[in-house]
């Protein structure tokens, strides 16, 4: 087991390596000079040039200024934004916030898409279970903004249930809503995989073999079908945590959170290099680690999976 | 007697058990016809498809969709030009839909919005079905360096999140159109096909088919396309399927945040920005390009999950 999270461990390493560069590629090698833009109409005297230039690396080719961006991920030094800021701070600012939203967004899909799941599942072909799976397949077609839309229209304005939007230094009651908008596209999917699964485990041999021997309903529920069912919802949670950082991108500018994609999103229009690599490394890691994460835990919930 | 039903010495060839003719049932080998044409995985799920509601709903859904994309001038005969005094003008005779703020035709917008939206979704997933079919099969038919070298090149596309990449890349790009999006959703959307591809070319790889084959002489190369990728197809098909709904949603949110289509073609997503613009005084415009491309996305998911229950034999008994 150690080994095989050892090996696992290792082979992050080149997916680090290779996705960061390949978003620094992307970014950097966009056209136009931000030097220059520094300077304005009236340009820059050659020497501020050149000593900036100098400062940021920008005169060296481009895999060494990819590699100083490296040391800058290790160090916790990755520059500042165009207003000075260090971009580590606006990372442990945004980060928090988005974080929670994601998060939330996690619990509220995982618990109301396994619980739906299963029942539909148990009930397949009935009503409910039909009726359930059209409006998964409705969830999943209408884009997640409208679905913003229309919350923040009927439940926000019209009820007045739920704040509208969430500003700066959101509390739980006003990121409830972004977290059901978010994640009403996972719901669905977690929804539908649960069910497939539940109804395909629940006619198993082993069901038969476990109410044959007098375990009771609940029992065979929660220890044989549940469980051998969670296997491929784990593997999309895991995914899944990742993605929803990254679409919170949407989500945060429809309700105006300034969380992680709320200040990417800023930062890809104002054109602002640093920052945009420096928070789409962040959610990289995360995407990574989610993963990496998921396999480990595999283990606890399959023991046929063996770590060689 | 000596049993020499069973004998001692093996002839070549022969060197495990082979049972005496009287115990296998060759009876029932000879009862097969074999003029009647085989049944195969596609025959029988078109079998159950065709019983089911669901998949002519579906099927009729898509190719209205397409109509709408191909010939608008089916549904529409409404002038394209916006009149700025019937701004956020309610339906009216001709104009069953309204107009939005600019004047335009809601009605008109809605059914020409099907085709930047067909386009791209059509696009992105030719190019994610041909790029990952071709890494996912190299990578499971030969194995070895080649595997591990594609999965982790796989891997690496896989770790940066599939919204993130789209929006970085199309704010650098300057002119925009249905090509570019379909080309930028492509590059990093192709890893699910890629892997999926791989899972079931491994496993078809090592059946008796594939051997034989390899025996008659057959090179790798058309072994892997005559017999070891239509077996594999059938996950494939039912991937991509879905895979072209959820471009069509991702183009749509492009253009929404202002990055994907540019405002000169008429699309969903454009629509449906230009609608929130709007939405204190008239929300009823996001209605219609919402609802459109909800019917659209909705209809391709839908043929998926129908064909993959079909193809499914385990699904079809219950």
């Amino acid at each position: 087991m150690l080994w095989y999270i050892g090996r696992r461990l290792l082979q992050v390493i080149p997916v680090f390596l290779g996705a960061t560069l390949l978003l620094y590629g992307l970014v950097f090698l966009r056209p136009g000079d931000p030097v220059a833009a520094l300077g304005g109409e009236r340009g820059l005297s050659p020497a501020a040039e050149l000593a900036i230039r100098e400062a940021y690396h920008l005169d060296q080719p481009f895999f060494m200024q990819y590699l100083y961006f490296l040391k800058g991920v290790f160090t916790f030094d990755m520059g500042v934004t165009f207003t000075g800021r260090p971009v580590v701070e606006v990372i442990a600012q945004a980060f928090p916030v988005t974080f929670q939203l994601a998060l939330m967004a996690l619990v509220i899909e995982t618990v109301f898409g396994i619980a739906f799941g299963l029942w539909a599942g148990v009930r397949k072909g009935k009503l409910f279970d039909s009726t359930v799976l059209l409006w998964s397949l409705l969830l999943i077609s209408v884009p997640t903004f409208v679905i913003g839309f229309v919350l923040q229209a009927v439940v926000g304005v019209q009820l007045g249930w739920l704040p509208i939007t969430a500003g700066r230094d959101p509390d739980f009651i006003s990121l409830l809503m972004p977290a059901i908008v978010l994640a009403t596209t996972s719901f669905a999917y977690i929804l539908r995989l649960t069910r497939t699964s539940v109804a395909e485990n629940i006619t198993a041999d082993f069901v038969r073999t476990a109410r044959a021997k007098g375990l009771p309903r609940g029992k065979i529920m929660t220890r044989h079908v549940l469980r051998n069912s969670l296997i491929p919802v784990v593997t999309f949670i895991g995914i899944d945590l990742g993605n929803l950082m990254a679409g919170s991108i949407v989500t945060e500018g429809i309700f105006n959170i300034n969380g992680v994609g709320g200040t990417l999103f800023q930062a890809i229009t104002r054109g602002e290099n640093v920052t945009v690599v420096s928070l789409s490394t962040v959610l990289v890691v995360v995407y990574i680690f989610a993963n990496l994460i998921v396999d480990v835990f595999y283990a606890v919930l399959d023991p046929r999976i063996r770590y060689a | 007697m000596p049993d020499n039903r069973y004998e001692k010495t093996p002839r070549p060839g022969q060197e495990h058990f082979v049972a005496p003719p009287e115990d296998v049932q060759v009876g029932v080998v000879d009862a097969v016809d074999v003029s009647e044409a085989p049944s195969s995985l596609w025959q029988e799920a078109w079998r159950d498809m065709r019983h089911r509601p669901l998949f002519w709903v579906s099927a009729a859904l898509i190719v209205f969709v397409i109509l709408m994309a191909v010939v608008p001038g089916l549904f529409t005969s409404a002038s394209p030009k916006c009149v700025l005094t019937d701004s956020l003008g309610g339906p009216t005779q001709g104009h069953i839909f309204g107009f939005d703020k600019q004047g335009c035709d809601l009605y008109y917008r809605a059914i020409h919005g099907a085709r930047a939206s067909v386009t791209v979704g059509v696009l992105s997933t030719i190019f994610v079905v041909v790029l990952g079919t071709l890494i996912g099969s190299v990578a499971g038919y030969f194995g070895g360096w080649f595997d591990t070298i594609l999965s982790r090149f796989t891997d690496i596309f896989f770790a940066v999140p599939f919204v993130l990449a789209a929006i970085v890349i199309m704010s650098l790009l300057q002119d925009r159109n249905e090509v570019v999006v379909a080309v930028v959703l492509a590059t990093f959307g192709w890893t699910s096909i890629a892997r999926i591809t791989r899972g079931a070319v491994l496993g078809v790889k090592n059946n008796e088919f594939v051997t034989a084959a390899k025996a008659l002489g057959m090179g790798r190369l058309a072994i892997l396309g005559k017999h070891v990728l239509p077996n594999a197809a059938a996950p494939i098909i039912v991937y991509a399927t879905v895979a072209l709904g959820t471009f069509i949603v991702a183009e749509a949110t492009l253009s929404f945040l202002g990055i994907g289509l540019p405002s000169t073609t008429i699309s969903w997503g454009g629509d449906l920005a230009k609608a929130q613009e709007a939405i204190r005084v008239a929300p009823e415009i996001m209605i219609y390009p919402a609802t459109a491309l909800a019917i659209t996305v909705l209809s391709f998911i839908m043929m998926g999950d129908v064909v993959r229950d079909a193809l499914d034999p385990k699904a079809r008994k219950r």
